[in-house]
């Protein structure tokens, strides 16, 4: 095969490919990129500009690289030969430096927004958080509202425009809770109580699942979240009040109990404490472990 | 823990695969296995085998013994990967064609098997099998040290592979975290084998480190100071300074988890006052130094590929010294990065994002450099240069995906995701196995001694770039559209399956790229005698293996090399210079079977802790010390190569 056939090859491909993958994308939805929370948003614009400023070393690279090989390859007689031209200052110093001040910048960029985007960090509003308690199973995600004393299993709902507080925790290996559309994803770790702190800003379902292997079911562990309006959410809140059924000890080891594909769940009460009860069973020494 | 209580320990029938892709897979290997021995004793080779290249302490052979467990196991790796990609093809609303379990060992097998075997096996090859070349050395610093290292590799190797027959494999991912993969959570064998063949082999990594270090130290030849060393060199060098601070640090976690998992200790259990965020840390102290190890020997073969093909001196020798010397250092205060979902807080979270980014300037640097000593040069687009330009097209997309994920914030929403897989991938695959199959093209006349061919190569260099393409962008997408690694199957509503499927047909493409090049191998042995490298120079080289014949004498240079500047060899060939052979007696080492009764031990050893029989633990620990204390009694282990011989050989 020629270089020109070579270049050729490459140049084909490189068009091709982007318009297949165009259309098996079609209008599915690219959540991290099309944001439904406030936290996912501010990590969209963030995603963006760090692609910018990394076009800038990205373009020239590719200008330089395909131009080089074309310019200087064997068979072009017109290009200077210059074999033993091996440094230059002023090169050194541009690809030294132009990359370290956009380091620089990101790294500014980064200070500000580990801080800003904290998980931890609660988000200003006028309104009083609403606390979700979450505890990983095997496989299946607990939810509970202490607040409003239910609980849900593989189901959430929540008002739109309202900061959720979500205290986090597993009685089962690691995972991860995350749901993309709204924001940051954080560990839920046995023993030990994570925080994330999101708020939808617009109506929706969104999906959400587990970002961590924690066994053989873990692919299962999706459950829906509905951001609703004050007056549905608070509507859904009574309706779930009726339910008969009881989350006390009993219910939580039958829940705790390995089973993968658990459809949503919905509990009337819930035992008191039940959250920190779940962290206790490994902080405190003669555990039944 | 009687030591005599269980005479088999916890070995039952239900040891043996039971599902029909289990049983595929082990019939294939225990198949291709019996084949290579049946092949072996038809044609009477066992003495030959075991003199030639088993016992023997040559890096030149024990290289080529690295290469081809590496190439074995990236048969598996693929195998392996091919099951992913098919598994999740199918599986959009329902639950494919493997089972849950089944799945989980697939990809942790993968994982293990392409970074511990392939990629670790196939940079020690090259390592070996150029380094003391390039350098003007005859051996390696501790050549009976090498074949230990060549055999505990194959220790690891052969309880991977014994895994697939006799039992099961670890279903906690590559790096098996805590709690999964502790006692409670994973209960089996499979974690077990996982410990032991990494802590064997990597053992055997620990040594290289030591040995390739202190090589290029104290055996370079008279008048190379470190300056005047191939970059290649240098690379080496930087690897395995990492290698030598890092992989104690594997040695240690995986001594505390089997501790937790064989005593039934609390390191890294939620209770009883273990924590598994200490596993995760330590198991990253250790994992982010590893992928570089494995990337910088990558970089340096393309320095001496980019400079040979373009006949021109590498651009920036300092600057890329400095360069390697920065992604050395870097590389021991990034980890955190792994996990910056773990919650440690802005502070902790912000420090390692910004020295992760930070990273990215030398390795930036690296690229420049190439490009400017293909500035003004005259470039030749043979195989390995196509390699390189496959690295660079793909490589520099990967590093920005990861300057993206240094940022804590961003993070958050592509952790775990395939986002991070396509990420690595494009690093791991773009980065370093194109610069070994660089590496691999362009030193396999010197190895073999005849060339390959070119049109195969080309064929298959692009159908690895298109498939690796079509596999790993469509990952890229699926991670931002939500889609965690390691699903075994996700709901048909979110339209991911059409992605899934072009990585399928991606890897289709690839395979077709390994039959390119399977098929390059054989038919350039086929045509071997009308492509022999007569003169040691196929490539119009600048550095001293290139001065020797193909293959190499095996004790590399009948004189001692003299060296004044860099690339002395394209030096001594422009300025029609020619160096007067001195003669001198030197010593080669004898060979030895006592590397492979270490690492046989050592096997025994790892079987008997995964299984609890701990009589053939014990049995088998005493053989190690046994055969270790026999080696340092042995007094005659080296051999005269005289002067006088090599005066006569000369003259005729």
């Amino acid at each position: 095969m020629s270089t020109k056939e070579k270049f050729a090859l490459v140049i084909i491909f490189g068009l091709w490919f982007p318009i297949l993958l165009f259309f098996v994308v079609g209008g599915s939805d690219i959540s991290v990129l099309n944001p439904a929370g406030i936290i996912a948003e501010k990590q969209k614009n963030l995603i963006l500009f760090a692609v910018l400023l990394s076009l800038i070393i990205i373009v020239p690279v590719y200008l330089l690289t395909f131009g080089i090989a074309w310019r200087y390859r064997e068979g072009n007689k017109k290009a200077k030969y210059a074999p033993n031209w091996d440094h230059n200052k002023y090169l050194e110093t541009v690809w030294w430096g132009v990359p370290l001040v956009l380091i620089i910048i990101l790294s500014v960029v980064t200070f500000k927004t580990s801080h800003d985007l904290d998980p931890f960090k609660p988000i200003e509003s006028s309104k009083k958080p609403l606390t979700i308690q979450v505890v990983a199973l095997q496989w299946k995600w607990l939810f509970i509202y202490p607040e409003e004393n239910i609980a849900t299993v593989n189901y959430l709902q929540i008002p739109v425009d309202r900061p959720v507080k979500f205290e986090i925790t597993s009685d089962a290996p690691m995972n991860s809770f995350w749901i993309p559309s709204l924001g940051s994803q954080i560990y839920a770790m046995s023993g030990m109580s994570t925080e994330l702190n999101l708020m939808a800003d617009r109506t929706g379902t969104y999906k959400g699942s587990s970002a961590n292997i924690s066994g053989r079911g873990f692919s299962s562990m999706n459950f829906d979240v509905d951001a609703v309006s004050e007056n549905q959410y608070d509507s859904w809140l009574n309706m779930v009040n009726t339910e008969a059924s009881n989350l006390d000890g009993e219910m939580y080891a039958k829940l705790a109990f390995p089973s993968d594909n658990n459809k949503p769940a919905y509990f009337g009460a819930v035992e008191a404490g039940l959250y920190q009860k779940v962290i206790s069973k490994y902080t405190s020494h003669g555990s039944t472990h | 823990m009687n030591l005599f209580s269980n005479l088999l320990g916890r070995i039952n029938m239900d040891a043996f695969p039971n599902d029909p892709v289990t049983i595929y897979g082990a019939i294939m290997m225990l198949g291709g296995g019996l084949t290579a021995v049946a092949a072996i004793t038809y044609f009477k080779k066992w003495k030959w085998l075991w003199k030639e290249w088993l016992t023997s302490l040559d890096p030149k052979k024990i290289g080529v013994m690295y290469l081809v467990i590496g190439l074995l196991m990236l048969v598996r790796g693929i195998a392996d990967a091919l099951m992913i990609r098919v598994q999740q093809a199918l599986a959009s609303g329902n639950e494919g064609v493997l089972s849950n379990d089944l799945f989980q060992q697939v990809f942790s097998a993968h994982g293990t098997i392409m970074i511990f075997f392939v990629a670790m096996g196939v940079m020690f090859g090259l390592i070996n099998l150029v380094l003391p070349l390039q350098l003007g050395a005859r051996d390696v610093a501790f050549p009976f040290l090498n074949s230990v290292s060549f055999w505990l590799f194959a220790a690891g190797f052969a309880l991977i592979n014994l895994s697939l027959v006799f039992g099961e494999f670890s279903a906690a991912g590559w790096l098996a975290y805590p709690p999964l993969s502790g006692l409670e959570y994973s209960p089996g064998v499979g974690v077990d084998y996982w410990i032991w063949a990494l802590q064997i082999a990597g053992v055997g990594s620990l040594l290289s480190g030591i040995n390739f270090l202190v090589t290029i130290l104290k055996m370079r030849a008279p008048g190379m100071t470190l300056t005047k060393m191939p970059m290649f060199a240098w690379s080496v060098m930087g690897s395995m300074i990492l290698v030598i601070f890092a992989f104690p640090i594997l040695t240690a976690t995986l001594g505390m988890l089997s501790l937790d998992r064989l005593m039934g200790m609390h390191f890294f259990t939620s209770y009883f006052d273990g924590n598994p965020m200490m596993y995760i840390n330590l198991i990253w102290a250790w994992g982010h130094p590893e992928v570089y190890i494995l990337i910088l020997p990558a970089f340096g073969i393309f320095s001496e590929v980019v400079a040979t093909f373009s006949r021109k001196r590498l651009f920036g020798y300092m600057s890329m010294v400095w360069a390697i010397a920065a992604i050395t250092f870097l590389s021991y205060v990034v980890w955190l990065h792994h996990f910056f979902t773990m919650g440690a807080g802005a502070n902790v979270n912000a420090f390692f994002g910004i020295m992760t980014m930070i990273i990215a300037v030398p390795t930036g640097v690296k690229v420049f450099n190439w490009l400017f000593t293909m500035y003004r040069g005259r470039i030749l687009f043979a195989t390995p240069m196509l390699w390189f330009l496959g690295f660079v097209a793909t490589f520099t997309v990967g590093g920005v995906a990861g300057v993206m994920m240094a940022v804590p914030a961003i993070d958050f929403q592509v952790h775990n995701s395939l986002f991070l897989v396509a990420h690595f991938h494009t690093m791991i695959i773009g980065g370093v196995l194109f610069g070994f199959f660089a590496g691999l093209t362009y030193w396999f006349p010197k190895i073999f001694g005849f060339k390959l061919n070119e049109r195969l190569g080309t064929y298959a260099f692009f159908c690895w770039l298109f498939g690796f393409l079509m596999a790993f962008v469509p990952l890229y997408i699926l991670g931002l559209m939500g889609a965690t690694r390691r699903l075994s199957s996700y709901d048909d509503s979110l339209g991911w399956q059409g992605l899934f499927v072009v990585a399928g047909l991606g890897v289709l493409v690839i395979l077709a790229g390994v039959g390119f090049q399977v098929l390059q191998v054989a038919y350039s042995i086929y045509k071997r005698k009308e492509n022999m490298d007569k003169t040691g120079d196929l490539w119009n080289g600048r550095t001293l293996e290139w001065s020797v014949s193909s293959p190499a004498p095996h004790y590399n240079f009948a004189s001692v090399p003299q060296v004044s500047e860099r690339d002395q060899f394209w030096v001594d060939k422009n300025n029609k210079q020619t160096r007067p052979e001195k003669y001198k007696d030197f010593y080669m080492p004898k060979n030895t079977s006592l590397g492979i009764f270490i690492a046989g031990f050592s096997f025994i050893f790892g079987f008997g802790l995964i299984w609890h029989i701990w009589w053939l633990a014990a049995v088998a620990l005493l053989g190690v010390i046994g055969s270790v204390i026999y080696r340092i009694s042995q007094d005659e282990t080296e051999y005269l190569i005289s002067a006088k011989k090599l005066k006569a050989e000369a003259g005729e």
